[in-house]
């Protein structure tokens, strides 16, 4: 699973960030059928959540009505240096992590 | 004497038909690219050098560029300058072209593929592998921006021709040929679409209604689909003779890929 993290490198005390993730994924929603007619299994982002230095900051429980490769955009105020882990699972039991780090001035 | 004048009269006549095929039904100062018949949200995405889903291809496809691969353990970028920001740049305005070792007329696709079996020694890339759109749209990338540039002469004019001949041909229980919504009534609506002049110069791009990356000539099955005509096998010909015609009549529009379509 190839996902794209953006988070600005460095910011100010205070400073309000953008986190953004683009996660790619089908998101198969369980509800299609393939070319002989038999359904495909449903395989979706079932849940996700971002940590900052192990405090969780931000989670999403996801289900078949999020498109493929799910974006997702939110802010949080940066008040330390640290580490963000983002990390996911679909119904297959795939996991994904990620890590990206930020420092904090002033 | 008769028998010159009558091959005068001969060339004479296919030099005008030569002009004929050659007109452009679509001026080249009315170019559009799909990209202006999309809504103002998708075309901000496209442009988002983050956000644009297409870019999850594009990583893979810069790492496959570096990893070495098959028999003669050679990458991508081992032969070509490492940096393919500079040593892709334009490659893909000028595709497909005809290769001079073997006569064939190629897509970047046929190109990266030949280039895999003849010198790295590694199996061909499948048609619509995340393997083959990621590479393919790596290297078209680094051409965004730069206008088509499609070579007709020489030994690709028979391709131009059969291209523009299945172009212009009705087919399929619709019994519609490409012109027919491309070039006739490009601008105005299809239900809930507006019709494109059917430009190929973002793809491999990311399609909404594939819910993921496509090529060109995925692309091209799905308008064959779409006016109930048999769809040509995945490397067939005909789509490259037809996606050479299709650069000639995008002469000049600049590179989009990796884009973003409906």
């Amino acid at each position: 699973m190839v996902a794209r993290v953006q988070i600005p490198k460095e910011a100010k005390r205070g400073e309000i960030i953008e986190i953004r993730i683009v996660i790619q994924h089908p998101m198969e929603t369980g509800f299609r059928r393939d070319d002989v007619g038999r359904p495909i299994k449903r395989n979706v982002i079932t849940a996700f959540s971002c940590k900052f230095n192990g405090a969780q900051i931000f989670r999403a429980d996801m289900s078949s009505g999020i498109s493929a490769n799910p974006y997702l955009q939110f802010y949080t105020v940066a008040q330390a240096s640290g580490e963000f882990e983002f990390y996911w699972i679909d119904d297959e039991g795939n996991q994904g992590l990620e890590h990206q780090s930020i420092v904090v001035s002033g | 004497m008769s028998g010159r004048a009558a091959a005068l009269a001969l060339s004479a006549l296919a030099l005008a038909a030569g002009a004929r095929a050659q007109e452009r039904a679509i001026p080249l100062d009315q170019l559009r690219s799909g990209s202006s018949f999309l809504s103002g949200d998708l075309r901000a995405l496209q442009n988002d050098e983050f956000a644009n889903p297409a870019l999850l291809w594009v990583e893979r496809g810069e790492k496959l560029w570096r990893e070495p691969a098959g028999s003669a353990g050679k990458a991508c970028a081992s032969c070509h300058k490492d940096d393919a920001a500079s040593s892709m740049r334009g490659v893909a305005t000028r595709y497909p072209r005809v290769d001079a070792a073997s006569g064939k007329l190629m897509n970047l696709e046929a190109r990266i593929n030949d280039c895999r079996t003849a010198r790295m020694g590694a199996e061909p890339f499948r048609y619509e592998s995340e393997e083959m759109l990621g590479i393919t749209a790596y290297v078209a990338k680094q051409s965004r921006g730069m206008p088509i540039a499609a070579d007709i002469g020489g030994p690709a004019r028979t391709h131009y021709d059969t291209g523009r001949a299945f172009y212009y041909q009705r087919r399929g229980q619709m019994n519609l040929s490409c012109a027919h919504c491309h070039e006739a009534n490009w601008g105005k609506r299809l239900f809930a679409e507006t019709i494109s002049q059917g430009q190929p110069n973002a793809y491999p791009a990311y399609r909404l209604e594939w819910q993921t990356m496509g090529s060109l000539e995925r692309r091209l099955r799905a308008c064959l689909s779409g006016v109930r005509a048999e769809m040509l096998p995945y490397g067939d010909p005909a789509y490259r003779d037809l996606e050479l015609f299709l650069a000639w009549r995008g002469q000049g529009l600049p590179i989009e890929t990796p884009g973003v379509r409906r």
